[in-house]
C-alpha cells in the first residue's frame, strides 16, 4: 500500500464476477487509472461500495492478470452491495493490509490448512503458494451442507492434482459420500502419515471453530508456534489509527489479521474482548 | 475366524487400547466379525440394540428418516468410531439408522454378553467406561458446535 494515502481509496471496476453459491460471490478487480499494490496471502483489503459504505475483504487470490480477487458472503448491506456488482461496475480500494500466512517459512514441514465456511477464500492464495511443492500441503474444508462447501471445482482439482482435501459438512442427504460432522473429525486422518511436530497449521473460519481446532490441533501435537488463526473483528480505518479493530494489545487490523496460536491462546478464551 | 484372531482384532482397535489382556480375552467371547456392502443398512431405528460395532474400515452414515423427504445424515462414522451405543442405554433400541456409505468391515460385539461380563467382572464395565465415555463425549461436543449453525451466515 502507498503509505501516503492509505485512507484514500482507489477507484476500481469488477473485471468479473463469479458466483459461488446463493450469496456468495468472487470479484476481479481492476483500477480505472493507475496501479494496484500486489498483496500477500492472508491480507485484506477495505472495499468501499460508493454510498453505503466499506468493509474488510480477504484477497482470494490474483488472476493470471495479477488482478486481485475477493470472495465475499452478503450479511450485510456493504457486503450485499459487492456481492450484486456485475462486470462494469465501480468501487474504492484501500490496502492491502495486515499480515499474511507466513507460507515461505513453512519449507521443510507439512502444511495443514483448516478452513470453515468462507475461510477458505483467505486461505486459497496460501494453498496455491505451498502446492506448488508436491504433497506440501493438506486441506480441510468444513461448510454447512454439501452445496455450500466453497470453490467445489477448485477443491476436486487439488484433489486429482494429489493435494489431500477432506471435506465434511454440518448436514447432508443421501448421495453425499464425504464426511458429515466438525473439521475436527477431519483432523486425525489430516494428520495421519506425519509426525505432528512437524506440521504447521494456518486456521481460517468462525473464532469458535478456530479455538476447538487449534486446541485439538495442539492436543495432538502440533507446536503451538506452530499455528496461525485469521482473526475477525469490525474494522474502520484498516491501518491502526481508530481502535475499533482492538484485540487485547494487538490491533486486527495492523497486528493481524493472521496471529499465531501461542501469542493469542489465552486471549482466545476471554469473553470479554 | 478363530477367537484367538478376533482377540488381535479387538486389541488392534483405538478403543481397546486401554484393555489389559484378560478383559481382551473376556470380550473376545461376545465378539464376531461382520461385513456390509455399501449402501447396506447397518441399524435400523427402533430395533433393538443387540450389538454394538467397531469400525475397522469403510464409512457408515447414522440417518434420521423424516416423512415425505429423504433422509438426513446426521453423521457420518469412520474406522476407528464406534457405532450404536444404545446397546448400553435401557431400552436398549437404536435411536437412528446406520447405512454403510461403503463396503463396511467391523467387529460387532454381542449386547447381553457384553452387559452381563460387565455386571460380572466390575473392572471390565470400568474399563469400558474409561474407553468410551471419552468417544461419546467427543462426539457429543462435535454434534453441540454443529447446532450453532457456524457456517450459517457470515460464517
Ligand atoms: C480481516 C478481515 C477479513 C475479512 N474477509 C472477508 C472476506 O474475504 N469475505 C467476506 O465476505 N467477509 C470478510 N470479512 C467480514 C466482513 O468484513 C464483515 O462481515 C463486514 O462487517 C461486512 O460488512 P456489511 O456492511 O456487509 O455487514 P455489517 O452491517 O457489518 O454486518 C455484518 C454482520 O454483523 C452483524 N451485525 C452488524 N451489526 C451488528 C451489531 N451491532 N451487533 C451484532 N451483530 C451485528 C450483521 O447481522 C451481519 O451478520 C472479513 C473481516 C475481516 C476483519
Ligand atoms: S480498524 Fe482502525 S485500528 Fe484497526
Amino acid at each position: 500500500m502507498d503509505g501516503a494515502a492509505p485512507m484514500l481509496p482507489v477507484r476500481c471496476r469488477v473485471a468479473s464476477a463469479q458466483a459461488e453459491g446463493a450469496d456468495v460471490a468472487t470479484l476481479t478487480l481492476e483500477p480505472v487509472a493507475g496501479a494496484l499494490s500486489g498483496g500477500a496471502p492472508g491480507q485484506f483489503n477495505m472495499l468501499y461500495a460508493f454510498g453505503i459504505g466499506e468493509a474488510a475483504i480477504s484477497l482470494s487470490g490474483h488472476d493470471e492478470a495479477g488482478r486481485p480477487m475477493h470472495t465475499i458472503r452478503a450479511v450485510g448491506a456493504t457486503t450485499r452491495a459487492l456481492t450484486a456488482m456485475e462486470a462494469g461496475a465501480e468501487l474504492g480500494l484501500r490496502g492491502p493490509f495486515g499480515t499474511g500466512w507466513p507460507v515461505a517459512d513453512q519449507a521443510g514441514r507439512h502444511l495443514l490448512a483448516v478452513a470453515g465456511g468462507l475461510g477458505l477464500a483467505p486461505l486459497r492464495p496460501a494453498i496455491l503458494a505451498a502446492a506448488a511443492q508436491p504433497g506440501a500441503v493438506s486441506v480441510v474444508h468444513g461448510a454447512r451442507s454439501p452445496d455450500t462447501l466453497l470453490y467445489a471445482g477448485e477443491l476436486s482439482a487439488w484433489a486429482a492434482e494429489g493435494t489431500p482435501v477432506y471435506l465434511t459438512v454440518d448436514h447432508a442427504a443421501p448421495g453425499w459420500t464425504g464426511r458429515v460432522g466438525t473439521v475436527i473429525g477431519c483432523l486425525p486422518p489430516a494428520l495421519a502419515g506425519h509426525d505432528p511436530a512437524a506440521v504447521s497449521a494456518f486456521l481460517c473460519g468462525p473464532e469458535v471453530m478456530m479455538r476447538a481446532t487449534a486446541q485439538a490441533l495442539s492436543d495432538a501435537g502440533v507446536p503451538p508456534d506452530r499455528i496461525w488463526l485469521s482473526m475477525e473483528r469490525n474494522m474502520k480505518c484498516g491501518i491502526g489509527l481508530c481502535g475499533h479493530c482492538q484485540y487485547g494489545p494487538d490491533f486486527i487490523c495492523r497486528d493481524g489479521p493472521v496471529l499465531r496460536y501461542d501469542r493469542i491462546a489465552a486471549r482466545l478464551t476471554l469473553r470479554e474482548i | 475366524m478363530t477367537l484367538r484372531t478376533i482377540r488381535e482384532l479387538l486389541a488392534e482397535h483405538p478403543l481397546f487400547a486401554r484393555f489389559d489382556g484378560a478383559t481382551l480375552d473376556e470380550l473376545a467371547g461376545c465378539a464376531r466379525t461382520e461385513q456390509f456392502d455399501s449402501g447396506a443398512l447397518v441399524l435400523r431405528e427402533g430395533e433393538t440394540a443387540d450389538k454394538v460395532f467397531l469400525l475397522r474400515a469403510g464409512d457408515v452414515a447414522v440417518e434420521m428418516a423424516t416423512p415425505g423427504q429423504p433422509p438426513m445424515i446426521m453423521e457420518t462414522l469412520h474406522p476407528g468410531d464406534l457405532l450404536g451405543v444404545s446397546w448400553l442405554v435401557a431400552p436398549y433400541r437404536h435411536m437412528a439408522d446406520a447405512r454403510a456409505l461403503s463396503n463396511v468391515r467391523a467387529l460387532s460385539l454381542d449386547a447381553a454378553c457384553l452387559r452381563e461380563k460387565c455386571d460380572a467382572i466390575p473392572a471390565v464395565g470400568y474399563a469400558f467406561f474409561r474407553a468410551w465415555a471419552p468417544h461419546v463425549a467427543q462426539r457429543m461436543r462435535a454434534q453441540r458446535m454443529r447446532l450453532l449453525d457456524l457456517y450459517g451466515s457470515g460464517g
